[in-house]
């Protein structure tokens, strides 16, 4: 098990390198990346700022708590903070397991996990130069179709 | 004694500052502290029920802060 923030290029492959073993039929591998819109407006980049010792403690609480709870230390997780671009892998989870199902979920308890509680913030830049710090808390402005149910965007 | 509360993000750039110094009683509890700190000029820019850390682990209200703690104002995250 293993977590870090970090300020350079996450590498995926590594993580599932990192992860594998012999005696493990499943890998799952999440990676959330900077998306190009958000709420409609064209977005060029994101800066992620850390109360770093806190978001590595937290993180760590957390990999732990999934270790604990699906049965695997096969898991390590990435977050990076600073200015990232288009396409940048902000955070990267990899979790390897006997089995799907406890690899699957724990990916999934782990992100699901950060965005509640690593102290990590982020301030999306927008093409009119202009940027915002974002508020999860907010319920996003309704700008068209409906969503679908269950979105799990990073 | 004097207290030094740590800010982030969004707080930081409300308080122009990545800091602000609190003097608070022996035995002020987490709800004195943010009373306190929402008398400050900027502290209209904290929401209701702004969330505390203590020593890097998130406190209750009713948790009771010490000298030397490392205190922390959390914005709302936003990781991932």
């Amino acid at each position: 098990m293993r977590t870090a923030i970090v300020t350079g290029r996450i590498d995926a492959a590594a993580l599932l390198g990192e992860v594998a073993a012999v005696e493990h039929g499943a890998t799952s591998l999440f990676l959330g990346t900077v998306r190009d819109v958000n709420e409609s407006r064209a977005v060029t980049g994101i800066e992620y700022a850390a109360y770093e010792p806190m978001a590595a403690a937290e993180l760590d609480r957390i990999a732990g708590e999934a270790a604990a709870r699906f049965g695997t230390d096969a898991l390590v997780v990435e977050h990076r903070i600073g200015d990232l671009g288009l396409g940048d892998i902000s955070v990267a989870i990899a979790v390897s397991h006997a089995h799907r199902t406890p690899a699957l979920d724990a990916t999934r308890f782990v992100i699901e996990e950060l965005k509640k509680r690593v102290p990590i913030w982020k301030r999306e830049h927008y093409v009119d130069g202009t940027m915002v710090w974002i508020d999860p808390t907010r319920k996003p402005q309704v700008t068209g179709l409906a969503s679908p149910s269950s979105t799990f965007g990073s | 004694m004097n207290v030094q509360v740590l800010l982030f993000a969004s707080y930081a750039d409300a308080f122009r500052a990545p800091h602000v110094d609190v003097a608070l009683p022996e035995g002020a509890t987490v709800r004195d502290l943010l009373a306190r700190v929402k008398t400050m000029a900027a502290g209209h820019a904290l929401p209701p029920a702004p969330v505390v850390a203590l020593n890097q682990v998130y406190a209750g209200l009713d948790e009771t802060i010490r000298a030397g703690d490392e205190v922390a104002i959390i914005p709302p995250v936003a990781g991932g």
